[in-house]
């Protein structure tokens, strides 16, 4: 049965961490396992991709239980691509983290972590039911959270805080929302809930439980003004764990809005997308203007993070087919670009000692490839053709032409130009610029051996030639983001698979 | 402390909760019980020979790290869905044997879950325990 598929990245992570705790004196091993793993995940994640493509929606009734009974699992193209993305970027944060974790990390779980982390995300994009969401978010945020204060320094420590404080409130919003929803509609299968919602007689509840969803799903996804716990916790924990929350945490969160606010609550539009716009226009400008006054490597990426969650949220406020294809084209061209920034954050701070830009410098001078492959991923994010963000900016900036959204839509450019700006202080700080104070001894650049080289920069090229791709192949990528967001506007092409009736 | 009446007491207060976790675990699926519970019960009884007995005596009576306890009842837990994928059903889907006998009755995919999860609760119970109590004698 080709729909069981649907379970395997969910399976595969968790298989593969099970298998590592009975190695837990072993590195080595854990580390071939994560590897295997990671490889498998790919290459479930791409079957499933290529399924979904050819055969439609790919459907789950867990234990046999038929839905809106049991639990649905539901990979529609939206969930695929997303796993697929993901697992892109798991395979790649485990090659770097074998380059780059400590001893001591690694032999507190550090490896099982991530693939329980992986779960977590896998699940939350496939999952079909409200409940069983609000769980796959748990696993994500309690794998998180060890990831986050693993090795326990003062720092870590202080930017979790915040971090778990944050999130849990957010999620106890979750599920007093789930729980309302709950009782008005007497079900949480998304697709039974598409197929109800619209017939509910208190349908300005129905408003107040959106406005709930959409503030849960905000904090996760760090729009304004939910933003602040990002830039204080991103920066704290190893580079590795940095880029693959940035790549894919938020992620989820703008998946969760866009999930919720097409395929379950598409009748509410107008109120909330006039919400949702006002969101986008400050969660842009206030994440680039943030940027524009950190000089920690790091730092500045997060306040970035939150002005490009701005863009995706924007297209989905536009709610115009293109505005929601390009809002996806746009999320994976982020997941892709801005895990690779962080990837070469931390390749610089080998190279120079810091993360500090004022105190770093001179990387083009001494390495001019790393250089090139900072622009690839850089430039694409302030969107210079014919990277793929400039292809994501230039679809969302159409339809918010289309849509007569003058204002939002100038703020959009604007707050490209500011990223270009952003990222040439980057340029000038940490590679143009001579290196400030010479070099002290016992450079962790120059120590590395080939193999823990190779795998230190196999990621960062890896993701340096999608972004490419992504841009020159732009026109058959696109063509499956449209498809996707058809399938997204269109809710009876969710409601009939899962549901298996017409109603 | 030690006092003779409760270390007696628990070497054969140990076995009988030994036994009544298992009736637990078993009878779980249709009636009040389950791994949980019989896991907890487990626990119990180990945490009672503890406390009469000392850390080092139970660790030797245990004489596995209760972390692999943890790592087993996973596994067992998530092996539980493999039937029904090898089968070609929905995942987790439960598959039942009738074993004709009147001791067993029917035996399935979900009684694997429930030892797991019975393991996983004892293991998690005794590594706290003991990391506790390690942490009192230093």
């Amino acid at each position: 049965m080709v729909n069981q598929i649907l379970v395997f990245p969910i399976l595969f992570p968790l298989l593969s961490a099970i298998t590592m705790l009975f190695f837990r004196r072993s590195v080595a091993i854990q580390r071939i396992i994560s590897i295997l793993s990671s490889f498998l995940l790919l290459a479930a994640a791409g079957w499933l991709l290529a399924a979904v493509i050819s055969g439609g929606m790919l459907t789950v009734q867990v234990g046999g239980w038929r839905a809106p009974f049991g639990i649905t699992l539901a990979a529609d193209l939206l969930s695929a691509v997303m796993v697929a993305a993901s697992a892109l970027i798991g395979l790649t944060t485990v090659l770097y983290s074998l380059a780059t974790i400590d001893r001591e990390r690694e032999r507190f779980f550090y490896y099982p972590l991530l693939q329980f982390l992986m779960m977590g995300i896998n699940g939350a994009f496939l999952t079909g039911d409200v409940f069983n969401l609000y769980v796959w978010f748990e696993v994500m945020l309690i794998s998180s959270f060890v990831l986050l204060v693993l090795g326990g320094t003062p720092v870590q420590l202080e930017g979790a805080i915040k971090y778990v404080t944050i999130n849990l409130l957010s999620s106890s919003v979750f599920l007093a929302a789930a729980g309302i929803l709950y009782g008005m509609a007497g079900t949480l299968n998304m697709a039974d809930l598409a197929r109800i919602t619209p017939h509910l007689p208190q349908q300005n509840l129905l408003t107040v439980v959106s406005v709930l969803f959409m503030i849960t799903f905000g904090v996760k996804a760090a729009v304004f003004p939910l933003f602040f716990w990002l830039p204080a916790s991103y920066h704290t924990p190893p580079v590795a764990v940095s880029a693959i929350f940035a790549g894919l945490l938020t992620k989820v969160g703008v998946y969760a809005l866009i999930r919720f606010f097409t395929t379950i609550f598409s009748h509410e539009a107008v109120f909330i997308d006039e919400v949702l716009l006002a969101a986008s226009a400050l969660t842009m400008l206030s994440g680039v203007l943030g940027a524009a006054a950190q000089y920690d490597f790091r730092r500045l990426l997060s306040f970035h993070i939150i002005s490009q969650i701005g863009y995706m949220i924007f297209g989905l406020a536009l709610h115009s087919p293109l505005a929601i294809a390009g809002a996806l084209f746009y999320i994976v061209h982020n997941i892709i670009a801005k895990t690779n920034l962080f990837y070469i954050s931390g390749i610089v701070e080998r190279i120079t000692g810091t993360y500090d830009l004022k105190k770093a410098g001179g990387v083009y001078a001494g390495h001019p490839v790393i250089g090139m492959l900072f622009l690839i991923p850089a430039l694409a994010l302030a969107g210079i053709p014919p990277l793929s963000g400039f292809w994501a900016k230039f679809v969302i900036i159409k339809a918010g032409f289309q849509a007569g959204e003058y204002a939002v839509t100038g703020i959009a450019l604007l707050v490209g130009l500011l990223t270009l700006f952003s990222m040439m202080k980057i340029w000038n700080e940490a590679f143009l610029k001579d290196l400030p104070q010479p070099q002290v001894e016992g450079n962790r650049y120059e120590t590395m051996g080939f193999g823990r080289r190779l795998l230190f920069f196999s990621p960062v090229v890896v993701l340096g030639l999608v972004t490419v791709l992504l841009g020159v192949f732009f026109e058959p990528v696109f063509r499956l983001a449209e498809t996707a967001a058809a399938q997204l506007l269109d809710t009876q092409a969710y409601i009939t698979p899962v549901l298996g009736r017409v109603k | 402390m030690y006092s003779i009446i409760l270390a007696t007491a628990s070497r054969y207060l140990l076995l009988l909760l030994q036994m009544f976790s298992l009736f637990l675990l078993f009878r779980g699926h249709n009636e009040p019980g389950g791994g949980f519970v019989g896991g907890l019960v487990a626990a119990a009884a180990y945490a009672l020979y503890f406390i009469a007995n000392g850390i080092a005596e139970a660790e030797k009576l245990l004489q596995i790290d209760p972390f692999y306890l943890i790592a087993a009842g996973l596994l067992l837990a998530v092996s539980s869905t493999m039937p029904s994928l090898a089968a070609g059903m929905n995942v987790m889907t439960g598959i039942w044997f009738d074993t004709g006998t009147a001791l067993f009755g029917k035996v399935g995919t979900p009684l694997l879950f429930d030892t797991g999860v019975y393991f996983l609760v004892l293991g998690v119970t005794l590594e706290i325990i003991f990391s506790l109590a390690e942490g009192d004698l230093q």
